[in-house]
Formats: C-alpha cells, structure tokens, sequence
C-alpha cells in the first residue's frame, strides 16, 4: 500500500508537463552527447549544472538524471557505429557491436541495445523503488576486504574478454593495471610514472586513453584499407531484429539486468564491472563462444542491459545515503546542495515527493528513449554512409573536443594521440583494446582496496578469507578460472591430437 | 626571480592605466576559477557566491572548475593569468598547506596574488561511526588515547580538510592513529557510515546531514562558539583543546598587479553578495555562514594568509607527510 500511494505520489510529480518537458530535454540532450565521441554526461552535467539553478528542485534533477542515463544509450551508439566508447561500460558493447555494424547489421545491434537498455531499466527502478533502505543496508557491509575480492573477480572475469590468445588478454590486462598506477598515490601522496608533468598528478584520463585505443586506433586502420572501408559501409540491411534475433536476446537481457541491478548498489565502484561481468557470463553459457569477438548478439544485449541496470541502482546510495557512486552522481549532489536540498539520509522521509518524483521520471525517461531512440536508428545508421574523408575527421574533432573539455587539460589531448598511436600498434599486432581498459579501471580500485583492507586487519591477510563475503567472492574467482582455462586445456589438447593425426 | 620581475613590471603598469580602467570595470565576464571539480563542497560556495556578484557587479561571473593536484593547478593557472580582474580565484584552506604541502609549487603563494576578501569559514566536526561507544568528547578523548592501537581515522586524501583535522587532532592528543585514507569524501563517509572504519573529522558540509539523520555519531565542533545547527555540540575550546580549533575558511584571490581599485571593487561585490538573503540561507543549510563584512576584504584576507602558512608549517613537517 505504501508502495503504491508513493509510486502515485511519484507519479504525480514526474507526470506534471513541466517535468515530463525537462526529462525530454534531459534525455535528448544525454542521447545527444551521448553519441558525440568523447563528451560524457559528467563533463555535460558540469557545463548545464548552472542552467538548473533557476529551475524547480525536483525539475532540475530530473532533467540532470535524464542527462545522465540519455548519455548511457548514446554512449553505445557510438560504440557500435565507429568503435569509440565514451566510458567503461560502453567498451563492453564495443567488441560486438561494431563488429555487428561492420557485417552490416549496425540496426539490430542497436535495437537490441535500446530494448534490452529499457527492459533493465524498467526493472531496475522497481527495485530502487521497492528495495533502496534495505539494499543500502546490504551495500554498506562492502568494506575495502570486500572491495578488493570483487575487483580480483573482475579481473579474473577479463581474461573472457579476449576471443584470441589468452596470454595476449593477459598481457593486455597488465599493462592497463601498469597504467592505472600513473597519478599521485593516494597513501603517501607520491607522484608515480608522471614524468615531472604535474597534468598527470590525478591519473590519466580515462575518456583520453579509451578513444585513443578504440576509436584512434580503428580510424587508423580503416585508413590503410579503402576496400574494407566500403564494404563496411555499404551493407546496411535490415534495422530491427527478427523474431529469431528477439528470443536470442531474452536470457541475456534478463541476466545483464540481474547481475547490473547487484553491483550497481555498490558505491565502491561495482557499476564499472556491470557490463563485464555480464559479457563474461554471456560467453561462458553461449553454445556459440566463439561468435563473441565476432558479433555475437548476447554480447551487445547483456552488458547493455546490465549497464543500464547499474546506472539506475546506483541511484540507491546517492538517494539513501547522500554517497555518490561516481563523478556524475557527485556533480548531481552539488545540484541538489545548491537547490537547498542537503542529500543525506534523511532526504527520503524529508522530500517525498522529490525522492518519489525523481524514481517515477527514471521510468518515464527510459520510455521517451526507447521511443527516441528505436526511429532514430536508422538516422543513425546512415552516419556510417558518410564518406570517411569527412566523418574521420569530425569524429577526431569532437572526440578532442570533448576530451579537452572535461578538465581543460592540453596533456589530456597528448595522451589522446599517444593512446592512439599504441592502439593502433595494438591492432597490429593482434592485442586487444577490452582487456587493457579493463585493468585500467580495475587496477587503481584493486591497489586502493587492497592496501585499505591491509590497513584496517593491521597487516594480516587473512582478512580477504576470514570476512565471509569477500571469501566468497575469491571462490567464486577461482570458480571462473577454473572454467575459463578448462576448456583452453582441452582446446590445446585437441589441437595436438589433430596435429599429430595430420 | 624573472616570473617576479615582470609581474612587478605589469603592476606597476597597469598601476599607471588604473584611474581610466578601474571606471570601466567590469566590462565583459569574469571568470572564477575554482581549483576542485564541479559539484564539490568548494565549488558549492564559488557559485552560490559568484552568482550573486554577478548581480552587484552587473557582468556574469563564470565559474571554471581546474581540479587537479590538490588545487595547486588551477591556482597555478590565476597565478599565471593576466592581471586585469578578469580571472579570480576561489581558494580554501589548501591555499595555505599547499605552500607545505608540496615542496615544488609552481608559484610562491605570498608573491604571486592579491586579495579580494574572505568569505566563509566552514566549521568541522569531530565525528565516529554510529555504535562507537563514549558517551561525550571528554569520554571520547579517553576512550581514543586507552584505544590508540586500534582506532582507525579516515581521511579524504592528503591535504584534505579531514587529513588536516586529523593531524592536528593527533598532535593535540598525542597519539598516532592508523590512518586511512580515502579519495575524497564520498568513501570515506561511505565506510564511516558502515562502520569499517572508527573516527573522522570533516567539515559541516559533509557531516550536518548524516548526524542528523544519526546514521554518524558527533563528539565537538572545531569553532570557537557552539553551532546554531548542532546547539548541543561542545566546542573543542570548551573541553579545553583549543589547538584544535580549526575551520576550512575560503578567500578569493586575484592574480598579483590587479589594480587596488579593482580588487576593492570585487570585494565590495563579494560583501554584497555576502550580505544576500539567500546566501545566507543556502550557507546555513550547510552549517556555516559568511564572514562579516570587515573580514571580506583584501587586508583581512592577507593577514589570515599568512597567519595560516605560519600556522600549518609546523604541523604539516611534524606529521612528515608531503603530496610530491
């Protein structure tokens, strides 16, 4: 009863037309930079934030969380049509995805994304409303211990990423954990690997490095081979899947919303493993492993449902616990200060209608997307038809742009064309971006977490086995090694008993 | 020595233009710079602040958030600006530490601004974990100093506020705590409020809302006088501590050889927009106030200046903590 007499007040609040007209304008705008290469919904939500000031409260958050989830579903747009993820999660959907688009079925990849995007949405927001005080409760027992378990989970789930040479995957994995630890440690607040250049001081910058071996790197290669540069573009067939494609995508849509609903809760950083996790789930129950890499469909409609899934959960502690789980949730915090309205434990029982509000708009805004967005695949589809000469130069324009506009940092550009420039060697030479952004997300987490718990125990390590949580997320790791290498093992195995036959 | 030279040489240049300039100004946008990102407690009080200078000096005051390095990048960035009263700085405590802090600044702090005025004084708040046992401050300076071995503090990063109160709340003690830092103040409070770690000490504007809530315990306040938000909160002058009085204050600063006339025009706006209702209002939301109107000026802001880089130098190389 109380559900509902909220989800009506909520309703009633997000259902005015003003309302409704911002989170339009949040989540065209967020689609908007979304698909712009390079310009993420942080840097976005920082230029907007003093627009919102004259607005309504409740007005102005919503529109700033339509922002944030429109720049989800054009975030992977981008990364299906020309490769260049504009965050982690988007990464994931990259693999296939573009794959997808270069065999010509660039729709249905994003089809497959908005609708599996929506669902996970749909889902998620019920259980923010249903369950968000207790899922808190839950989410607050993640000490570093616990942190750091997981980030070795995830670690251990990137090896699936790669579809070549594991080895390669792993090498990959390493040197992005090596880059992570470039920027001041946050322990003794000594500057690690920054060359004396003080820009570095907080880190490399993860949008710059991610377009650099993406999208840099793919626009170098398509540039040596004019042939396959038409062919790719040309073979735009049909937009919206077909009913095989519709029930192929039902189980993974239902386990990325799962798994992305869980770790988005964490403020820690479980939302950056949403879409691995998934992906690596994916591949580990497909009858058809080796379509990932190639343009499996459950490699796009997973991690984008479980993507989205994390991006509405971690709603959960910035509501209840005034905790942002990342920068766009902390850009969302000083919005709501400068409204008058101090995020904090108290902001659900204080501001009702706010609280009940701004879940109902989640809703109401993943519907205006999955609307926008569906007619707009083919508009976006014809993007790939631009000729090269033209739209290579655009994308290395507004990717540079947006990079630059995030910190105004000129080191930020260099390291753009750096990270470029090793991609492009990277493709070279068969290695495989996924994987190395992974380790760079994850490493910086798997160091700060680590120490922390060694901290907290006085030095005894046993702390990782001794809390039960993080002890089952170790098992559950060496679970995934187990299964990862098994069929490796067997595969090597069988390659020498045709070999020897032969 | 020549960076000093020539900024010597543009003031007294633009000394000499004052007179004509300083009647046109402002002429077009001001840009303040705030050197942490955007959405942060710091950038909270620029734009509540700049908005309303933007009405008294009748141009748009542009907030442009420089994060990086502990705010000595973007304040590096002013240093370096030109000096016409078109690029300010919103600076707070780390102003001073910085000088500290890191031993190879990019500028000499003392010689590379100028002052437009003071504008808030943040108080802190000593804080614990909600089931954390003593009953009072004075329990709770006991129970610590017994429990020395395995009390953790939290900390949002070397050269934040609650790293500062933590050093001088040790050094008040005497007793060195595992410290655990954070980056920043989300996770830290996020472990404070799970209980994974024991004590923090932070600013109202991260604390107020979650002591009210009581999902955190508090034990002082770091102001001279109780706080009309928490009346009854001890002050730590009271438990007889006052070398733990501290408050992460807030000055804007312009870029050395900015014509007086100019600065005393934006500290006038800043008293303005001190003086607004809702300012006044949104500061008292987050537990603190602006500075009266005599401290808002160049002189005030000069003086505490240089008084705080007195004032953390020997405590920052007692702790023998550094960020380079």
């Amino acid at each position: 009863m109380d559900l509902l007499s909220n989800l009506a007040l909520g309703f009633s609040v997000a259902g005015s037309l003003t309302n409704m007209g911002f989170c339009l304008i949040g989540v065209m705008l967020g689609t908007l930079i979304g698909v712009l290469p390079g310009i993420g919904a942080t840097a976005t939500i920082a230029m907007l934030l003093p627009i919102t000031f004259q607005l309504e409260p409740v007005s102005s958050l919503i529109m700033l969380a339509g922002i944030y989830y429109g720049a989800q579903y054009g975030g992977s747009t981008t990364a299906i049509l020309i490769n260049m993820p504009g965050e982690s999660s988007s990464a994931v959907t990259a693999i296939d995805g573009y794959q997808m688009a270069r065999k010509g079925k660039a729709g249905t990849a994003l089809a497959v994304a908005a609708l599996g995007s929506f669902f996970a949405g749909t889902v998620s927001t019920f259980l923010v409303a249903l369950f968000a005080p207790p899922l808190t409760a839950v989410a607050l027992k993640f000490g570093a211990a616990e942190y750091f378990s997981l980030m070795v989970l995830g670690l251990v789930m990137s090896v699936a990423l790669a579809h070549g040479s594991v080895i390669k995957a792993l090498a990959m994995v390493i040197l992005g954990l090596l880059l992570g630890i470039v920027g001041t440690d946050i322990y003794t607040g000594v500057p690690r690997f920054t060359m004396g250049i003080t820009q570095y001081a907080d880190g490399l910058n993860f949008v710059a490095v991610a377009i650099g071996v993406f999208g840099i790197a793919e626009i170098l290669r398509n540039l040596e081979d004019e042939h396959e540069r038409e062919v790719m573009t040309k073979k735009v067939t049909n937009l919206l899947p077909t009913r095989a494609e519709f029930r192929q995508m039902v189980g993974p849509v239902l386990r990325g919303t799962g798994i992305g609903s869980v770790l988005g809760i964490l403020p820690g950083g479980g939302a950056i493993l949403a879409s691995f996790a998934s992906y690596t789930m994916e591949k580990k129950l497909s009858k058809t492993p080796e379509e990932f890499g190639r343009g499996a469909l459950a490699g796009v409609a997973g991690p984008e449902s479980a993507n989205n899934a994390g991006a509405q959960t971690s709603f959960i502690p910035l509501l209840t616990l005034g905790i942002p789980a990342n920068p766009v949730m902390a850009l969302m915090i000083g919005a709501m200060i400068i409204q008058g309205i101090v995020p904090g434990p108290s902001v659900v029982t204080d501001q009702p209608a706010l609280f009940w509000g701004i879940v109902a708009s989640m809703w109401i805004g993943n519907l205006m997307l999955v609307v926008l967005n569906l007619p707009l695949i083919g508009l976006w589809v014809k993007l790939l038809t631009v000729p090269y000469y033209i739209l290579f130069p655009i994308i290395m324009a507004m990717s540079s742009i947006g990079v630059y506009s995030v910190n105004s940092n000129a080191f930020d550009l260099y390291a753009v064309a750096f990270f470029g420039l090793l991609g492009y060697a990277m493709v070279k030479l068969r290695f495989e971006p996924a994987p190395l952004l992974l380790g760079f997300v994850l490493g910086p987490l798997l160091e700060e977490n680590l120490r922390r718990a060694m901290i907290l125990s006085r030095g005894d390590p046993t702390t990782f086995v001794t809390r039960p949580i993080s002890a089952g997320l170790l098992v559950v790791s060496v679970a995934v090694l187990v299964l990862v290498f098994l069929p490796q093992i067997r595969k090597r195995r069988e390659e020498v008993f045709t070999e020897s036959d032969a | 020595m020549s960076l000093s030279k020539l900024l010597g040489a543009v003031s007294v240049a633009s000394f000499l233009a004052a007179p004509a300039f300083a009647q046109d100004y402002p002429a077009r946008q001001i840009t303040m710079v705030v050197p942490f990102s955007a959405g942060g407690p710091t950038d909270t009080v620029g734009r509540l602040v700049a908005e309303r200078m933007s009405a008294d000096l009748g141009q748009q005051v542009i907030v442009e958030n420089v994060g990086g390095a502990g705010g000595t990048l973007g304040a590096g960035q002013v240093a370096k600006a030109e000096p016409d009263g078109y690029t300010v700085l919103l600076h707070h405590i780390g102003m001073a530490t910085a000088e500290t802090l890191y031993r190879n600044l990019a500028y000499e702090t003392l010689d590379a601004f100028d002052y437009v005025g003071l504008v808030t004084d943040v108080p802190m708040v000593i804080v614990a974990r909600r089931d954390f046992e003593p009953a009072d401050f004075p329990a709770f300076v006991d129970y610590v100093k017994a429990n020395a071995d395995s009390i953790t503090m939290a900390n949002a990063g070397i050269g934040a506020a609650s790293h500062l109160c933590g050093m001088l709340f040790m050094q008040a003690l005497d007793v060195p705590l595992v410290t655990v830092p954070y980056k920043g103040t989300g996770p830290a409070m996020t472990d404070l409020l799970g209980g994974q770690v024991d004590i923090m000490c932070d600013q109202t504007t991260n604390t107020t809302q979650q002591i009210k809530g009581g999902t955190i315990k508090a034990y002082a306040v770091t102001t001279p006088e109780r706080l009309d938000v928490f009346p009854d909160l001890p002050t730590v002058v009271e438990a007889g501590m006052p070398s733990l009085e501290v408050a992460i204050w807030h000055g804007i600063y312009t870029p050395k050889g900015t014509p007086a006339e100019v600065n005393q025009r934006l500290s006038q706006a800043l008293q303005s927009a001190l003086a607004d209702e809702g300012v006044i209002k949104a500061m008292a939301d987050l537990g603190t106030a602006p500075v009266a109107a005599e401290r808002a000026t160049p002189e005030a802001l000069k003086a505490h200046l240089e008084a705080e880089i007195a004032r953390w130098q020997p405590v920052i190389e007692t702790a023998g903590v550094y960020a380079d």
